[in-house]
């Protein structure tokens, strides 16, 4: 009698110990082992930055990250948006500088493992990118020529240990940019090529030592991470990292049925590359096309890699000169955002359109077409319960 | 007695109940790999049989993320090697109705029909398709090639 007892104790709990435990198939394993962080591989030597990985050159650009004399009026640094104790962006859905800007604040963990920089990728290295905000009238408001004899008054010596002799600034417009307002723009036409590239030299190192600043900032191992590495060794999880029975249906939707990883892939959780999800515009701000409007911009940027401001070999170029130019899959197309940190950062999309994961959610299951262009995304059949199992799983990624 | 023999119907059914468990969850499991993939052979005859094509990593590997540079091998039905071709790329994934994300060119020829293709990049896993549009002085002619990842 007792025995028998024991017996159906023992295959009630064989039951239940079956349904609680995670099971994955081998495809399902693969594809969560290579989202896991610990498959980012090394950080690629950036060889059209000589300084990338020059520690002083480093030091420098996080002076220059937080300073606000980087400026045209003194009050507005990278950090002003790029917030170090937020994920280094600023929880606004349209950034604000010296004006208000069309676009949300990109968080930066892991950026230098991108090829393409903006939600329409105008800049196609981490150092071209700098100098962008630095000279936009709504971010920064500087000029270049201000900034080179920001640089030589108050960081000359640290600038000349890491980048050599400043050039001779005497003659030189205290004010000028091919940018600026109209003044700007008369100083710079009337400079000499000579003096014009010698700024521009020095505006490059700007550029340079804030991404070898940037470099350094990656992202941190979540929740998910443990499990996943759990997962991969089959060792018993432990603490946080027993995952739900709703995070784990989150997970096998976020890789099947939902599709998500299609485009939210490897261990950033994205594919480096720009689509049409139909996420609306923002009503009163400027006509947005995202990369189709990008890509002439990045191929007329005089620092672009193909430009004469790259250090090493023109190897270095293989996305520029093998970008897709005029297909159109580009209008409306926006990079693919990392979502590691996601669920701690609201709002959402490229200019703040969503204000929580579950109206990201929604977004994805009903798949408005696109105002113009093309959306990827096809509607999902989601049952309650499924949406917020997909977003229970997205919290995995930021705990 | 009788209670006994109650209790090991119990068990059985018990038991029962967790074959057919098994049975749905094994059943049901999402396969590892395609049923019946696409072709994915490499080396092919071109659509009008005017070509024998072939279409390979030039470092053996696919690896996803990152530019690649392949070789297409060209030779004509009697096998002789096709020089100087006009070689068009396109292609995307069919079940995600998108194109390539770069745009891959011929940038060299490397002697014995082999023509190096650059700019190649594979930004997800899935099904693939590359097209090409040979023409030569022995005419003109399509090829595609199915890359599965
Ligand atoms: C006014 C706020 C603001 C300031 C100041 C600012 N940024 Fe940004 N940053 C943004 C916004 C908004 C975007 C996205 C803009 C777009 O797509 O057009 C962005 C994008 C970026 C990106 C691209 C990230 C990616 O994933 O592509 C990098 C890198 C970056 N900023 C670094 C910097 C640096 C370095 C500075 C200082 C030199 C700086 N930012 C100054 C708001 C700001
Ligand atoms: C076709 C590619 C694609 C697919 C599939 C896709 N995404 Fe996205 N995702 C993007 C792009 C591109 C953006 C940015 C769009 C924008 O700003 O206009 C984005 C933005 C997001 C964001 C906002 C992140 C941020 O920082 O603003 C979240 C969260 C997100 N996706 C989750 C998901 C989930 C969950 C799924 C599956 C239901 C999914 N995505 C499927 C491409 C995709």
């Amino acid at each position: 009698m007792k025995r028998l007892f024991r017996f159906l104790a023992l295959m009630v709990a064989v039951v239940l110990v079956g349904c609680g435990k995670p099971d994955f198939s081998d495809a399902e394993k693969k594809t969560i082992a290579s989202l896991a962080l610990s498959s980012l591989p090394a950080l690629k030597p950036d060889t059209t930055n000589h300084f990338a990985d020059v520690p002083a050159a480093a030091a420098l650009g996080s002076t220059l990250f937080f300073d606000q004399g980087m400026s045209g009026d003194g009050s507005v640094s990278c950090s002003t948006c790029h917030k170090i104790d937020r994920q280094f962006q600023d929880d606004l859905p349209q950034a604000v500088g010296v004006g208000h800007t069309n676009r949300r604040t990109m968080p930066l963990a892991g950026v230098a493992h991108d090829p393409w920089f903006f939600w329409d990728g105008r800049r196609d290295s981490l150092w071209a990118q700098a100098l962008t905000p630095l000279e936009n009238p709504l971010e920064q408001a500087g000029n270049r020529a201000a900034y080179a004899h920001y640089i030589k008054a108050r960081f000359g010596e640290r600038y000349e240990r890491i980048f050599g002799p400043l050039p001779d600034f005497s003659g030189m417009p205290l004010n000028a940019s091919p940018l600026g307002n109209d003044a700007e723009k008369a100083a710079w036409n009337a400079m000499s090529s000579a003096q014009r590239d010698a700024i521009n030299g020095v505006f490059v190192n700007i550029g340079k030592a804030i991404a070898a600043f940037e470099r350094s900032i990656a992202p941190a191992p979540a929740r998910f991470d443990r499990f996943a590495l759990d997962l991969a060794t089959g060792a018993e999880p432990k603490g946080d990292a027993v995952f739900s029975k709703q995070e784990i249906l989150g997970l096998k939707l976020f890789i099947g049925k939902a599709n998500c990883v299609t485009c939210h892939n490897g261990p950033r959780f994205t594919d480096n590359s720009f689509h049409n999800t139909g996420v609306p515009p923002v009503a009163g701000l400027p006509p947005d096309r995202g990369r189709i409007d990008a890509v002439h911009q990045v191929e007329a940027d005089p620092f672009n890699c193909l430009g004469a401001y790259r250090d090493g070999d023109v190897a270095a170029c293989g996305e520029l000169r093998f970008m897709v130019k005029n297909a159109p899959q580009l209008i409306r197309a926006y990079k693919t955002p990392s979502l590691r940190g996601a669920a701690t950062r609201p709002p959402y999309m490229h200019a703040g359109q969503f204000s929580s994961l579950d109206e990201v959610v929604a977004h994805y299951a009903k798949a408005a077409p696109s105002v113009e262009g093309v959306s990827e995304v096809h509607p999902l059949e989601l049952s309650d319960r499924e949406r917020a199992a997909l977003v229970a799983f997205l919290k995995t990624l930021s705990e | 007695m009788a209670s006994i023999w109650r209790y090991l119907l119990a068990g059985l059914g018990l038991a029962a109940l967790l074959v057919a468990i098994l049975a749905v969850v094994f059943l049901t499991a999402p396969r590892s790999s395609l049923p019946a993939g696409p072709d994915v052979a490499r080396t092919k005859k071109t659509d009008n049989g005017l070509y024998v094509a072939s279409f390979v990593p030039e470092r053996g590997v696919v690896r996803q993320g990152e530019l690649e540079s392949w070789l297409l091998t060209l030779k004509t039905k009697t096998g002789a090697s096709v020089e100087r071709a006009a070689i068009a790329i396109s292609g995307g994934m069919p079940q995600h109705n998108h194109g390539l994300p770069t745009s891959p060119q011929v940038t060299d020829y490397l002697g014995e029909g082999r023509y190096r293709i650059e700019g190649l990049k594979f930004t997800m896993s899935g099904w693939w398709q590359l097209r090409f549009a040979i023409s030569s002085g022995a005419g003109s002619d399509t090829v595609l090639f199915n890359v599965v990842l």
